[in-house]
């Protein structure tokens, strides 16, 4: 098996406050295979928004390393920091907060190409309405403005600018949580078809196992800032061996017929 | 007992904006029967939520309401607290942060059931010992932002059924809980339903959820009542596309995964 694209180890995150420490990461490993999913779930505050602001460097931990394509990610900084970002990019849950309200779908697509340098001022009109057309999305949109979208169209806006800088890695918050059902099934088929097509790993935080389970190769649970258990998707769901693997299988609402 | 709780006849609601009028709610006629737990299914847009508020009269002022609501179990309007229970998707926002937890409780027991303080603070206790807040005694003098999400809501339900009321209307209470905590509250609701006869409304974006214990399932679509009926049938031969296309995008651990899964 080839190395993983991203491997980190013994990441720990205290936070101090009203005289109390509160251990948000407590020595959590986890690794990404190469065009692969590894989903991240746990309960609220279990500490899956904490690890994945901590790869994407928007959380500096107390102790850990983390390696990414053979990059020791966690000590990178300037121009070697910015030149990576390119290759970890992110999508949050809510994306009306994670974009500019004044910016256009345009210029939101546009800055990422500017900032890492990616074709020229003549060259971005055309690639951002390629990036449009990728996540099913009309090019005229590049015009619209972001607050005017739908919760859903921001989402494939947000992909698109995840995926304008071809990343290796996307870090999903919580992606399709927000979003209605109908939303979310077309939504994870893009994400799928994204994958299959350019190769990116993604890690997919969420608190829903079964919409965990559904889009990822592999699983991670956590729970009170430690990683309870981690394996194939299959066999967290089929087995969990943990107590909160358990509790999260069971916790699933089953369509019931009669 | 009267056969029919509450008859939703024509219901129209729109709220005014910007001088027009959105219809938020169109011609919705729907039966409530006593006892039952009836499910509102609905994505965003649908009116489910304008349905709930307007059932328990808290419509803002913009809002505009043509048809007839009838209330054969209580012969007249009912009374927020008294005659029903709300229970909102957001409980931080619903408790009041500068009273204790006991005290809020004891409010509502105080001023519907007619008991002085000692025994509405009585029945508080006796409240959250029953929707099984941990430790009761220390709880009563907790404020709601030392509880956990799912605690709020606990007492959020300790305060809505404080006063023995016959209808108890939840407003997405669990989508913004952890799904753990999500199966804890639902199951928390069904029981304190059944033990005490009251009729459930229960509003959700999620048909499964709704599925485990609804008796009846009501799916509304940008303002209509696409369908209504017993949770078995509407599951198993929805009559409309739109409900089976809900079905369709409901993922469990059942579901087949979308990605392919490798030999590792």
């Amino acid at each position: 098996m080839s190395a993983p694209l991203l491997s980190a180890t013994g990441i720990s995150k205290t936070y101090a406050g009203g005289g109390r420490r509160i251990a948000a990461l407590d020595n959590a490993s986890i690794t990404v295979g190469r065009g692969e999913t590894l989903g991240l779930v746990g309960p609220s505050g279990s500490g899956k928004s904490t690890l994945a602001r901590v790869l994407l460097r928007l959380i500096e931990p107390d102790a850990g390393r983390a390696d990414f394509d053979g990059v020791d990610l966690l000590s990178l900084r300037g121009e070697g920091l910015r030149a990576t970002r390119r290759r970890i990019q992110m999508v949050f849950q809510d994306p009306l907060a994670a974009f500019n309200p004044r910016a256009t779908v345009g210029s939101a697509l546009t800055d990422p190409l500017r900032i890492h340098r990616i074709g020229n001022g003549a060259e971005q009109p055309a690639a951002v309405a390629r990036l449009l057309e990728r996540v099913g999305l009309d090019p005229t949109f590049a015009s619209r403005a972001i607050h005017e979208i739908s919760g859903g169209q921001r989402q494939r806006v947000a992909i698109a600018r995840a995926i304008s800088t071809r990343p290796e890695l996307i870090v999903l918050d919580e992606a399709v949580s927000a979003l209605d059902v109908s939303v979310r099934a077309k939504i994870l088929d893009l994400l799928v078809g994204l994958q299959r097509e350019q190769g990116i790993a993604y890690v997919f935080v969420s608190h829903d196992l079964a919409v965990v389970r559904a889009i990822s190769h592999s699983i991670a649970v956590m729970d009170a800032g430690r990683i309870v258990e981690h394996g194939p998707a299959r066999d967290i769901v089929a087995n969990p061996q943990s107590a909160t693997g358990r509790a999260l299988v069971a916790a699933v609402p089953r369509l019931l017929h009669a | 007992m009267s056969k029919t709780f509450a008859r939703l006849s024509g219901l129209t609601v729109g709220y005014d904006a910007d001088g027009q009028t959105g219809a938020a709610l169109e011609a919705v006629d729907l039966e409530i029967v006593p006892g039952e737990r009836l499910a509102i299914i609905g994505e965003s847009g649908s009116g489910k939520s304008t349905l709930a508020l307007t059932l328990a009269g808290l419509l803002p002022d913009n809002a505009r309401v043509t048809g007839h609501i009838a209330w054969p179990a209580y012969g007249e309007a009912p009374l927020a607290g008294r005659d029903y229970g709300f229970v909102f998707q957001d409980a931080g926002a619903s408790l009041n942060p500068v009273l204790s937890v006991g005290e809020q409780i004891a409010e509502v027991a105080q001023r519907h059931l007619g008991m002085g303080w000692h025994e509405a603070y009585g029945r508080a206790r006796h409240l959250l010992e029953r929707v099984r807040i941990p430790q009761p005694d220390a709880a009563l003098h907790t404020y709601p932002h030392q509880l956990s999400g799912g605690q709020r809501q606990r007492v959020c339900i300790a305060s809505a059924i404080a006063a023995r009321p016959k209808l108890l209307i939840a407003d997405e209470p669990t989508s913004a809980l952890d799904m753990v905590v999500q199966a804890e509250i639902v199951a928390l609701l069904e029981e304190l339903v059944r033990e005490d006869g009251m009729t459930l409304l229960f509003v959700t974006h999620d048909i499964a959820l709704a599925s485990g214990f609804a008796d009846r399932i009501a799916v509304f679509r940008a303002g209509r009542l696409v369908e209504a009926g017993p949770t078995a049938e509407v599951l198993s031969r929805p009559r409309d596309a739109y409900t089976a296309s809900l079905i369709a995008s409901h993922i469990d651990l059942a579901t087949p995964p979308l990605v392919a899964e490798d030999a590792a």
